[in-house]
């Protein structure tokens, strides 16, 4: 280590703070409290803070619809609900957890509030872009919901044609400009993102000295760039079908089903990598920060982030197996599928090598890195099953795609969100949250999640199809097991919402680095002042580089 | 029927390949698994931190595993995928004699129809031991045909026409799903698959049909709809001649060669200035609206049971026999590689 982090004034030798650490003078919270302070601030904090609020509400409304329909199908008569709203509610929670929930959830909640700190930024390249990504979100959002109050939406989180263009009679076109809308605060994000990585760095911050989490929203933010203009050209052909009848999907009028379905999917499948690419790098950081050691394989990580970006847009076409390929491109959309496992496998293999030799804490960020690790690997080995198109064929559509694709998106995702939100909670509020209750929260998250989607994986190669009001009888027993899951998962979700909230008046005082990890964002007071860093850092220190001289106890 | 509650029944040819394939990729998930969270957790007991000032040994990485953990998965994949190709050629390939059976989906029910003319209505019988392919389309939004017990499973499009075939091996009643979601009554459009001895199933299809075949309600129609005018026996009329035509390669105005199957036929009778044969003005009226999906499959086993390509015209073995009754001899498939 050429030059130690000792330089500054904040330590990065990981020690206990020997008093009890007080709160900063002035932070970006303490810096105006009116309405007009949040809601016109360009401060990358707050806009995190508010994008925090949005998107968790928005998490707790679709997961309300996730109550119902586990309800709904606690038993195999649809006798809950009538047909048309169990169609809606299921519809509804798709809807509102991918494009308003997981889509921006990392991205612009800890990426955003990261991002300049990891880079040694005062803010983004462009802070007001970024308020309005939050207005365009809310604009989006609001869609969204106004689609709700006039009767829902019926058609699948999916949107097909024709279904969606000429059968349907819910609130469509709401729905679809809620999600159109919503889709340019994702594009303003991810280019904020990309110039700021580029031209914002600190001085010495070379791109590998960056952290893992910044590679990981970099590789985002390129899909997100690249991808979501797709989608929303897609929502607009369904829109104008609809309003005007033109005839593109509708094959009475000429147009073909399945071209929405290519064009949805080659934004929808980049989307889950959207979703995941950013838990990849929470853990990344969880599991660097909770083992005091560099990322086993730096570069093979960084890079596998782009791999998977990059292949993640030409493997669109295995959601189409089934739905009248030629037989060519079946198998050249598998094999790609296939492909795309690899970087996702190397990265599971680091992080378990990174904690050879670390000094491990068992603190609750870890835990969430553990029960990420675990459920994204069931997630991406079950995902093998699906891009083998002879499997495929049985098990699509069914309550096995639902289970593979939750163990990724809420096992990975939300593993990954909720992991950051409380390895960076002190950072962001200066407080610390009670330890013993925030590790019965996520035990309860973990067992609760496998209670409801493990039965799924069963369910599905039985051959109970999704999105299914009522089921043959002989389903019941492994719905009701799910059902019973969810309820454990809801009380795992609610429960974080109360100590978080409680640790706000009465939590301890975190410090500036409650974790003894190294990285820019815990060189500076937490919560950070408004323009992150009392002087620019200058780097001189490689990723993850922990001051030697503290001997392992395993030599 | 459902002996496990936890897994399905395996009636077809192709299920227990499926099921094999499903064991080897479930025993090498739990595998990958158990070896994983076994490293983890030796990991996050061994070297959990013993002073709070500690910290990890300074590793960088090391390429040879690296190489090692990209290239053996590298290789593990691309075996599951050759032998996921060999199954899905399997679901793609129809042996050359097949019963078939039209399929037309609507919201929300399934609509059989034998080339006998027997039709049903979201019950679906077939014999065992023989190879039966689903020639199916939609009349409103996309469907899809699932079988869990033959672990067969295809949309079902409007303006299009699909298949699936499957080889029934135990007589019973299995599940019959739709699996594409079409709107409000989507888990009510379910139906049963009657597998039966083939005695029984020969039985079963002389019942009830009133109607005659389905190629004689198809003459009917082309009667009905004057079609004779222009599609004449002999070279006289404006249309192309059809006996003989089904399974041909035809050459079209622009040049180009177009093999007259299903969907070639569906569409000129439709839309026939899409595709219209060279030497002939497009002067057939678009009847897109005008006939019903069924309609347009009685015309199309109308037009094959005028005869077909001879050069294509296999030998027919005794056992796979058509359907009885009136129904010309099944036309040969000359779809195998689809």
């Amino acid at each position: 280590m050429s030059a130690t982090p000792a330089q500054s004034t904040l330590s990065a030798k990981p020690t206990l703070p020997a008093i009890s650490p007080v709160m900063p003078e002035h932070h970006y919270l303490n810096n105006g409290y009116g309405l007009k302070s949040w809601l016109l601030t360009r401060d990358h904090k707050r806009i995190a803070i508010l994008y925090l609020l949005s998107v968790s509400f928005f998490f707790l409304l679709g997961g309300l619809f996730a109550v119902v329909v586990r309800l709904e199908l606690a038993t195999p008569a649809g006798d809950l609900l009538t047909s048309d709203n169990y169609n809606k509610s299921f519809t509804m929670h798709g809807v509102l957890m991918v494009f308003f929930f997981l889509i921006p959830a990392i991205p612009a909640t800890l990426g955003n509030f990261l991002i300049p700190l990891m880079v040694g930024a005062k803010d983004l390249a462009f802070p007001k872009i970024n308020l309005l990504s939050w207005y365009i979100y809310m604009l989006g959002a609001s869609f969204g919901s106004w689609a709700i109050l006039t009767g829902g939406l019926d058609t699948g989180w999916t949107f097909y044609t024709p279904f969606s263009t000429v059968a349907s009679t819910s609130a469509v076109v709401p729905a679809a400009l809620g999600v159109f809308i919503s889709g340019f605060s994702s594009i303003l994000t991810g280019l904020n993102f990309i110039v700021t990585i580029h031209r914002m760095r600190a001085p010495g911050l070379t791109w590998f000295r960056l952290p893992l989490f910044v590679w990981a929203h970099y590789a985002t933010s390129l899909i997100m760039i690249l991808g979501t203009p797709v989608i929303a050209i897609t929502i607009v052909l369904v829109a104008a079908e609809r309003v005007f009848s033109f005839g593109i999907f509708d094959p009475k009028r000429g147009g073909d089903p399945v071209l929405f379905q290519h064009l949805f999917w080659f934004y929808s499948h980049p989307a889950v990598y959207i979703m995941v690419l950013p838990a990849m790098g929470v853990i990344s950081e969880l599991v660097a920060g909770s083992c005091r050691k560099s990322v086993f394989g730096y570069h093979f990580v960084a890079f596998s982030s782009l791999a998977i970006a990059i292949i993640g847009f030409f493997v669109w076409g295995h959601h189409m197996f089934v739905a009248g390929q030629s037989v060519y491109a079946a198998l050249i959309f598998s094999i790609l599928s296939f492909l795309v496992a690899i970087p996702s496998a190397v990265k599971v293999f680091n992080w378990t090598a990174t904690m050879y030799k670390g000094s491990v804490t068992h603190a609750t960020p870890m835990w969430y890195a553990m029960g990420f690790i675990g459920l994204f690997t069931i997630g991406g080995l079950t995902g093998l099953f699906l891009a083998a198109v002879g499997l495929d064929i049985h098990v699509t559509d069914t309550y096995f795609i639902v289970a593979h694709f939750h163990y990724v998106m809420v096992g990975g995702t939300i593993m990954g969100y909720l992991g950051g939100l409380h390895y960076w909670w002190p950072k962001m509020t200066g407080k610390l949250y009670n330890e013993n209750a925030a590790k019965v929260a996520a035990a309860l998250i973990f067992f609760g999640f496998n209670l409801t989607f493990f039965p799924q994986f069963v369910l599905g190669y039985l051959g109970m199809p999704r999105r299914y009001h009522a089921y043959p009888p002989e389903f019941q027993m492994l719905n009701v097991l799910s059902s019973a899951g969810a309820s454990i998962l809801a009380v795992g979700y609610i429960f974080p919402i109360i100590y978080l909230l409680y640790s706000l008046k009465n939590g301890r005082i975190a410090g500036a680095n409650p974790w003894g990890a190294v990285g820019l964002e815990w060189r500076t007071s937490s919560p950070p002042p408004t323009f992150n860093f009392e002087k620019t850092p200058s780097v001189t220190w490689e990723a993850y580089e922990y001051p030697e001289g503290v001997e392992s106890h395993v030599a | 029927m459902w002996t496990s509650p936890l897994f399905p029944e395996a009636a077809s040819t192709i299920a227990p390949r499926v099921d094999a394939f499903y064991f080897f990729l479930v025993s090498l998930t739990a595998f990958m698994s158990i070896l994983i969270a076994v490293a983890f957790f030796y990991f996050f007991v061994k070297y959990r931190r013993r002073s709070p000032d500690e910290v990890g040994v300074h590793i960088e990485g090391g390429m040879a595993l690296e190489i090692a953990w990209s290239v053996i998965p590298l290789i593990i994949v691309m075996v599951i995928f050759g032998w996921s190709t060999s199954l899905f050629l399997t679901y793609t390939r129809p042996p050359a004699e097949t019963l078939n059976i039209y399929v037309v989906g609507k919201q929300w029910m399934w609509k059989f129809q034998h080339l006998n003319g027997h039709r049903e209505i979201n019950e679906l019988h077939v014999p065992v031991g023989r190879a039966v392919k689903l020639i199916m389309t939609s009349e409103d939004v996309i469907h899809d045909v699932f079988v869990p017990a033959f672990r067969v499973k295809a949309d079902v499009l409007p303006g299009r026409y699909t298949q699936l075939w499957f080889n029934a091996t135990k007589a019973g009643r299995y599940h019959l799903f739709c699996a594409e979601y079409c709107g409000t009554k989507h888990s009510g459009m379910i139906g049963e698959v009657i597998v039966q001895e083939p005695a029984e199933f020969e039985a079963w299809l002389l019942t009830g049909r009133a109607e005659g075949s389905l190629a004689s309600a198809g003459g009917k129609l082309f009667q009905d709809l004057a079609c004779h005018t222009c599609h004449r026996p002999d070279q006289t009329g404006r249309g192309p001649v059809l006996p003989g035509l089904f399974g041909r390669t035809i050459t079209l105005q622009n040049g180009a060669r177009q093999v007259v199957d299903e969907a070639y036929l569906r569409e000129s009778i439709l839309r026939p200035a899409e595709k219209v044969t060279q030497g002939f003005q497009p002067v057939m009226p678009a009847y897109q609206g005008l006939i019903t999906e069924e309609g347009v499959l009685q015309l199309i086993e109308y037009v094959k049971s005028l005869g077909t390509e001879p050069q294509t015209q296999p030998v027919r073995p005794a056992s796979g026999g058509p359907a009885p009754g009136e129904t010309p001899p099944l036309p040969p498939k000359s779809e195998v590689n689809r």
